[in-house]
């Protein structure tokens, strides 16, 4: 799955939209996982080089949940007070018991999100999905394949994402398209809009990459300037200034242009639960990185404990875990400090500010990031697509060289 | 705020959005993609009288006697239906 589909744009969208609603109760986060992010199967069909599933995935793949387990799941997950439930990986049509957990949602009350990439969508498997009770699609775009030139000249992914939106369409889905965007498809950003037009989208996330997992592996070959952000993002909006059509356009802004951090996943342990192909149970996408955390399993621990009284999840909840210069911040209850995985794997100290601040110690290491990927020898370095060779690689140290600036495996 | 909604009007939950109880919650809230509202008691009071069939107008007297103690609710319900229509929750039928 695209890092952003489900990730902080979304609980973002979320707690904006319960801030903003004047004259209806606006409640901040109770500490129930409203969100649970099913991240079903590391197995995937593409080989995105800006995924942020984890480099070492591989070793994932051998262990997945069962049916039964993923069920189970669901139902403890809602008795916590999880609602909106994303159904991501890796892709998840790889599995042959969507339509089982999708029905399963279904009558437990949760809004289902399918989170894909369109491949190994059919006819027969969409009609079982709305009949199931699946509430939304949202199709991601996965252009920096060797598909990018096919799909921005038209031709055969095209094809295939005209014909599984359509599909989408007719099946009374909104149709919700996600886009990565890296250097290689950010200077077509007209023609990404017209052609999600085209395919009838309702509505559009532009989300730049952020470096977790491939992409931070990637992170010189995929980061553009700050020009071209600010480039794309003027077209952007003159887009939406001249389009006659309803599409609507979320453009998010990456955290390495920004001088203060996002508020990672609104809070560590705030609103946000991830149970991943194995079972364990994170308060984040790449939680896994950080050092001396034992994460709960749901194969042996109960989903309750892990999410009210795991120490996991207890150890950055709140402030009181945060070190100068966020502890005395004016601006802490903002961001939190932002993104501990961010912040360990670029600083080696998890309880740091995140680097991405212009305030913390180690933001030289975000402006080194920005000149390093213009440097045309680090450029000209391969991009490491993410596959099964390349993570077994990964897990073996044979791609040292690629991730020893790194403080954990991405 | 206009004066656009009238007591004439119906409304219908929009596409794709679901209104229902959250016992978790202790709350009604609407669901949509990606996101969900947590309504008060008064926004879920009116709320849950919408389905595509009773009139603004309807309603405004269904809770006039459910509540009679409260006071100018007319205006709130109004208030509620408009901010529920900029939001795209609701869709005129």
């Amino acid at each position: 799955m695209t890092q952003n589909s489900l990730g902080d744009s979304v609980v973002q969208k979320a707690v904006q939209a319960q801030q903003q609603n004047n004259g209806v109760a606006a409640s901040t986060t109770q500490t129930q996982p409203l969100w649970l992010l099913a991240e079903i199967t590391y197995r995937c069909p593409l080989h995105c080089a800006f995924c942020y599933n984890p480099t070492d995935y591989d070793k994932h793949t051998q262990n997945e949940l069962t049916t039964e387990q993923w069920i189970k799941t669901l139902r403890e997950a809602r008795k916590l007070g999880a609602i909106q439930l994303g159904i991501s990986g890796g892709e998840p049509l790889l599995r042959d018991d969507i339509e089982e957990i999708v029905v399963e949602a279904h009558k437990l009350g949760y809004y289902s999100n399918l989170i894909t990439s369109g491949v190994g969508l059919t006819e027969k498997r969409i009609q079982a999905f709305k009949d199931g009770g699946l509430d939304h699609i949202q199709l991601s775009m996965h252009d920096i394949t060797e598909e990018i030139n096919n799909f921005i000249t038209n031709t055969r992914t095209f094809e295939l994402k005209k014909k599984v939106a359509a599909m989408i369409k007719s099946h009374g889905y909104p149709m919700v398209l996600n886009v990565v965007i890296h250097r290689y498809n950010i200077g077509h950003m007209k023609e990404i809009l017209e052609m999600a037009e085209a395919l009838g989208a309702d509505f559009v996330e532009l989300a730049n990459t952020q470096y977790y997992g491939w992409s931070l592996v990637n992170r010189n070959q995929l980061m553009p300037t700050k020009e071209q952000i600010e480039e794309a993002e003027r077209i952007t909006n003159e887009f939406r200034a001249r389009t006659e059509s309803k599409m609507k356009i979320f453009f998010v802004v990456p955290d390495y242009f920004a001088d203060r951090p996002k508020k990672c996943m609104n809070g560590w342990g705030e609103v946000f639960m991830i149970v991943t192909a194995n079972g364990d149970v994170l308060p984040c996408h790449s939680a896994r990185v950080l050092p001396n955390m034992q994460f709960p399993n749901v194969k042996d621990d109960d989903l309750g404990w892990s999410w009210k009284d795991s120490p996991a999840f207890n150890k950055y909840r709140g402030d009181s875990w945060m070190k100068e210069p966020c502890r005395t911040c004016p601006e802490k209850e903002k961001d939190l400090g932002g993104c501990r995985c961010q912040a360990f794997l670029l600083s080696g100290d998890a309880e740091a500010a995140d680097p991405v601040c212009a305030l913390s110690p180690h933001h030289h290491l975000i402006e080194k990031a920005i000149e390093d990927a213009q440097n045309p020898q680090l450029q000209a370095q391969p991009i490491i697509f993410r596959n099964d060779k390349n993570s077994k690689k990964i897990i073996e140290g044979e791609l040292e060289a690629r991730v020893s600036e790194f403080h954990a495996l991405p | 705020m206009e004066n656009s909604i009238q007591s004439a009007d119906i409304y219908a939950l929009a596409p794709h959005h679901r209104f229902q109880w959250e016992e978790a919650q202790q709350s009604y809230v609407i669901l949509f993609p990606e996101g969900m509202v947590k309504l008060h008691g008064g926004a879920g009071e009116v709320l849950k009288r919408v389905n595509g069939k009773a009139s603004v107008g309807d309603i405004v007297t269904e809770l006039k006697a459910a509540f009679p103690d409260a006071d100018d609710i007319e205006n709130d319900i109004i208030g509620m239906f408009d901010l529920a229509v900029g939001k795209q929750w609701l869709r005129k039928v």
